[in-house]
């Protein structure tokens, strides 16, 4: 199994990151979208604290602090938006909004 | 007092809590928050005009105080290129702080004193009946305008400077849109933003490029990094200060970004009067001196700085010989008064541009607010060939206009006089100077003397043009706009005396330049002082420091720049001249008399064509029918930055579209995709038939822009998946190291 | 065993976060997405940055995921399950995703090793800075003060926000 390096904390995180934004990319539910957008959140914070760990910094574990804060607003508004998106179209399905069509 | 100037630009702020948040609901009195945000401006003017007083007894070299708050941004180690070891790293702070020397100090006074009485004047202006329900959302808006525009000038690095300059761009923009119901306003608003954005992205590589380059945003460490390290022509420090120049020609409205200002006067005309003349727009001027370190290590940029101004100055008078629009005559003509300071800052004359920003603002503010005194007045009226003997109504304003134009003009004792005397001066005789920028400057000089009698003769004078409606309710304006007039006016007239030419101080003028010169006082700043890097051996040369004996030029600070500048571009001809003083002074006194006589004989035309012979107004512009029409049509640049760029970036869409449409998506389900969208083509096709709303030439439209309206496809996860190809890209770059 | 532990909570992150996304009914998403926030939170103590993983497991297993499953209560889930519930565009994402994942694992491994600290350097400058909730207060309350505030006030916004956006429209 060798030692543990940075690395490994690095490529999961890139594993992660990669299925969060594929999640983001393919799937037609709006709820599921935010839920992807947290996983690459959390692919971030394992960078942070894995570099925090590896380098004489405590930033970036404040910094995943931060980081958390932000994507509890972003989940809140996010959500709020859905249920306001909801009230007004009658679905949750991406293909169907879009009104941004020119 | 003076320990205390770090409060100045969060002043304003508190009018921006309370008038922003509580003012409309829980208090509701317009009068409470008019002479709120303006209490608070004169409350920052008082602690300005200590913090100036505090400094003036310091010795000249200990007039610069810092004080840093916190840091702003404790990040961590970044890449720097050092001039001696290569790439390094650096700690990347930013610590959010301010610093006082006779440069800001100045600009505060400018600022919160211009501003107060702008302030007063808008409580005036904004009144109507019924009332506006935007009205507290006017001060907010202007209040904090007031503290971007203090952070700008009051910060100690370049990162400070960037706050207040983006703060100051959307403040711009939310308030040429105040009115954001009308159309023409909200497209204003984006074109001042839009514009503004390429100069903004210009300013941050120049400070990406100034953090590379000295590891630090800090005034006092890139001042001194620059002279200890770099020789006059470094190509970084060029490039960089052109980077700062594109930035500057955005928000002071240069060439080639010019194009938003004539445009922000759909703003109500205090916000005009303020933002778009007397400071937001002198950003740029301001920058460039505060800059003026790196600028005098470049030459060539110093040049494009000096050509662009006189280009600018030139082209804006002309174009507003022709206009109509009363505020577009004095938008075109800031824009041409921009010009000059950039003139002056060109040929390594920097306190020269500070002064003329300061007689500016004072005029400018003037004739802006007389003007929208004139529009309050006439029901909104803003043409000037339906005016037309309103002096008969407006006594107060009609003065004050005339304080205004003849200030602007350059009639001999008033402020405008002394500042654009000097620049001619030095666009002749400074460093950079050159007889032909003299040239330009006083053509200038006399197209801006006839456009702006033109506007005052044809407004006031003659015989009444209004609409008889418009004519009954014409009335003087109350006196809370009156007054700041009125002092707007003794400074338009007293505002010059603080820096007087070298060949009028005779007498009392003499003794006046004795207890204060403006040049003299910005000398630490402006004249090519650079923190630590060796600037005190004054008197390079020996011949030059005859001249400067009997006429003390090291006022203006440029024998320092003389020191960093090549000799033969520093040696102006005048100094070259192994004569001495007399030939300077009469040099001095001819140019001076030269450009009086130009604007007076521009003044003079202005009156023969306008009111001496109202048919030759016409007739002229029959028979330059051509000419006029590519004047009025502002050189029709509108229509070519649409040819040139807008409709080029369309394109560009078209074809990232396309790359997207059949490349990406091509390796998906290009069969299945180009048959549904022919369906869907078909589809939208037969609804538009069907509907009978356009026909065949509809539909030719429609086909044609078929590529634009597919770029926008709505699908939320099309524009994501464009984002995550654009980041793929980035990544890939920066691996296989491009 | 700190390897061990390591591959073993990785193992559970990776393949919950790929049943997570694949997975037809948003309630077994869900269950997927704790199960992965959880594994996470645990990577977080494994690294002893011990605050952070309490948090992380707070926050995100507690809060953020019940406000889901209330969205998801509010709307109507049975309709959409039905949908085809995978974008066209799934092909050119995993593309660019690998492309990512390659890079990425080649810049870690591929130029000589620039990245591997040594486990017992790193394990002394853990102790010497203190990765635990006293340190991190500290710095938190001292240097990033002011973010520390702003963070506060950004999420009384997004408070404000999300009750303005879910209330009914009056």
């Amino acid at each position: 199994m060798g030692t543990l390096g940075l690395e490994h904390y690095l490529l999961l995180s890139a594993l992660l990151f990669g299925i969060g934004v594929i999640g983001v990319l393919v799937r037609r539910n709006v709820i599921m979208v935010l839920m992807c957008l947290e996983l690459i959140f959390n692919a971030a914070n394992i960078n942070l604290v894995a570099v925090s760990r590896f380098r004489p910094d405590l930033a970036g574990q404040i910094f995943t602090i931060f980081t958390i804060t932000v994507a509890a607003a972003e989940a809140a508004i996010g959500l709020g938006l859905v249920i306001a998106l909801y009230r007004h179209v009658q679905t949750v399905n991406v293909d169907e909004i879009h009104v941004l069509r020119g | 007092m003076i320990d205390l100037f770090w409060l100045i630009p969060l002043v304003p702020l508190v009018g921006v809590v309370i008038n922003g948040l509580f003012a409309k609901r829980f208090i509701g009195s317009e009068n409470f928050t008019g002479w709120l945000a303006s209490g608070l401006m004169l409350i920052a003017f008082f602690i300005g005009a200590g913090a100036f007083l505090g400094l003036a007894e310091l010795p000249p070299e200990q007039r610069h105080i810092e004080i840093e708050l916190y840091d702003w941004i404790p990040a961590g180690l970044a890449h720097m290129n050092t001039a001696d070891a290569g790439v390094e790293s650096a700690r990347f702070t930013i610590p959010f702080g301010f610093q006082l020397d006779p440069l800001s100090a100045l600009m505060v006074l400018i600022i919160t004193g211009v501003g107060f009485l702008i302030h007063v004047y808008a409580i005036g202006y904004m009144k109507h009946d019924p009332p506006d329900p935007g009205f507290y959302r006017f001060f907010t808006y202007l209040n904090l305008f007031a503290s971007f525009m203090l952070i700008l000038v009051l910060g100690n690095s370049y990162a400070m400077m960037f706050i207040g300059w983006e703060g100051v761009g959307l403040c711009s923009y939310l308030l040429i849109g105040y009115y954001y119901t009308k159309k023409s306003a909200g497209d204003a608003g984006k074109k001042a933003f839009v514009a503004n954005r390429v100069g903004d992205a210009a300013f941050l590589l120049a400070m990406f490029a100034t953090f590379f380059t000295f590891g630090t945003l800090d005034y006092d460490g890139v001042f001194a990094g620059a002279a200890q390290h770099y020789e006059v022509g470094a190509p970084l420090i060029t490039m960089i200060t052109l980077l700062w120049f594109i930035g500057a020609t955005g928000k002071s409205a240069q060439i080639p970004l010019f194009v938003w200002l004539p445009d922000a006067m759909e703003g109500p005309t205090p916000v005009s009067a303020l933002i778009h003349a007397a400071t937001m727009v002198t950003a740029g001027v301001y920058m460039v001196v505060r800059s003026n370190v790196l600028y005098s290590l470049s030459p060539f940029t110093m040049t494009v700085v000096a050509v662009i101004g006189a280009a600018t100055a030139l082209m804006a008078a002309t174009i507003a010989m022709v206009q109509n629009d009363i505020k577009r005559v004095l938008a075109y003509s800031t824009i041409s008064q921009l010009g000059y300071m950039f003139l002056a800052c060109g040929v390594g004359a920097y306190a020269v541009g500070v002064f003329h920003l300061m007689t500016h603002a004072f005029f400018k503010a003037l004739l802006f607010m007389a003007a929208g005194s004139v529009m309050h007045a006439l029901h909104g009226e803003l043409d000037m060939w339906k005016m037309g003997n309103v002096r008969k109504y407006m006594p107060i304003t009609h003065r004050t206009f005339m304080v205004g134009t003849l200030a602007i003009a350059g009639v001999p004792g008033l402020a405008g006089f002394f500042s654009k005397d000097e620049i001619l001066w030095y666009a002749w005789s400074g460093p950079n100077g050159h007889p032909l920028l003299w040239a330009v400057g006083t053509l200038v000089a006399g197209l801006t003397a006839f456009y702006m009698m033109r506007m005052f003769l044809v407004t006031f004078y003659g015989e009444s043009r209004m609409d008889p409606h418009v004519e009954s309710h014409a009335h003087e304006n109350p006196p809370m706009m009156t007054y700041p007039l009125i002092v707007l006016a003794i400074l338009s007239v007293l505002g010059g005396y603080v820096g007087i030419p070298a060949n009028l101080r005779i007498g009392p003028l003499a003794t006046l330049h004795n207890n204060f010169d403006l040049m003299t006082w910005l000398e630490p700043v402006a004249g090519g002082h650079a923190g630590a890097g060796g600037g005190d051996q004054a008197e390079a040369d020996t011949e030059e420091h005859a001249a400067i004996e009997s006429v003390p030029l090291d006022d203006v600070g440029f024998a320092r720049v003389a020191e960093v500048i090549p000799a033969e571009v520093a040696l102006a001809p005048v100094l070259q001249d192994e004569e001495h003083a007399e030939d300077h002074t009469a040099l001095e006194w001819t140019l001076m008399l030269i450009s009086v006589a130009v604007a007076l004989a521009g003044m003079g035309l202005a009156y023969v064509i306008y009111i001496g012979n109202p048919k030759m107004a016409t007739t002229l512009q029959q028979r330059f029918s051509g000419l006029h029409r590519l004047l009025f049509n502002k050189y029709k640049v509108d229509e070519l930055y649409d040819a040139l760029f807008i409709n080029r970036a369309k394109d560009l869409g078209v074809g990232l579209w396309a790359f997207d449409d059949g490349v990406v998506d091509g390796v998906v389900n290009g069969a299945a995709s180009s048959t549904m969208q022919a369906a869907d083509a078909s589809t939208e096709f037969d609804e538009r038939v069907v509907d009978g709303a356009v026909n065949g030439v509809g539909y030719t439209l429609w086909s044609g822009s078929g590529g634009l309206r597919a770029l926008q496809t709505g699908f939320v996860q099309n524009y994501a998946l464009i984002i995550v190809i654009g980041m793929v890209a980035l990544l890939s770059a920066y691996f296989f190291g491009f | 065993m700190e390897s061990l532990a390591f591959y073993i909570l990785a193992g559970i992150i990776l393949v919950s976060a790929v049943l997570m996304v694949t997975s037809r009914n948003m309630v077994h998403s869900i269950v997927y997405m704790v199960i992965s926030f959880i594994a996470v939170g645990a990577l977080f103590f494994q690294l002893q940055a011990e605050f952070v993983g309490a948090v992380q497991i707070l926050v995100y297993a507690g809060g953020i995921v019940v406000l889901f499953l209330f969205v998801i209560m509010l709307v109507n889930v049975g309709e959409v399950m039905q949908l085809d519930y995978l974008h066209t565009q799934w092909l050119p994402a995993t593309l660019l995703m690998l492309v990512v994942v390659a890079e990425v694992g080649f810049l870690v491994w591929g130029n000589g090793g620039a990245l591997q600290a040594s486990p017992a350097e790193a394990g002394a400058v853990v102790r010497a800075l203190g990765g635990n909730t006293e340190t991190v207060g500290m710095t938190l309350y001292t240097d990033y003060l002011l973010p520390f505030e702003i963070a506060s006030v950004l999420l009384l916004v997004a408070m404000v926000g999300a009750i303005y956006l879910a209330k009914k429209e009056a």
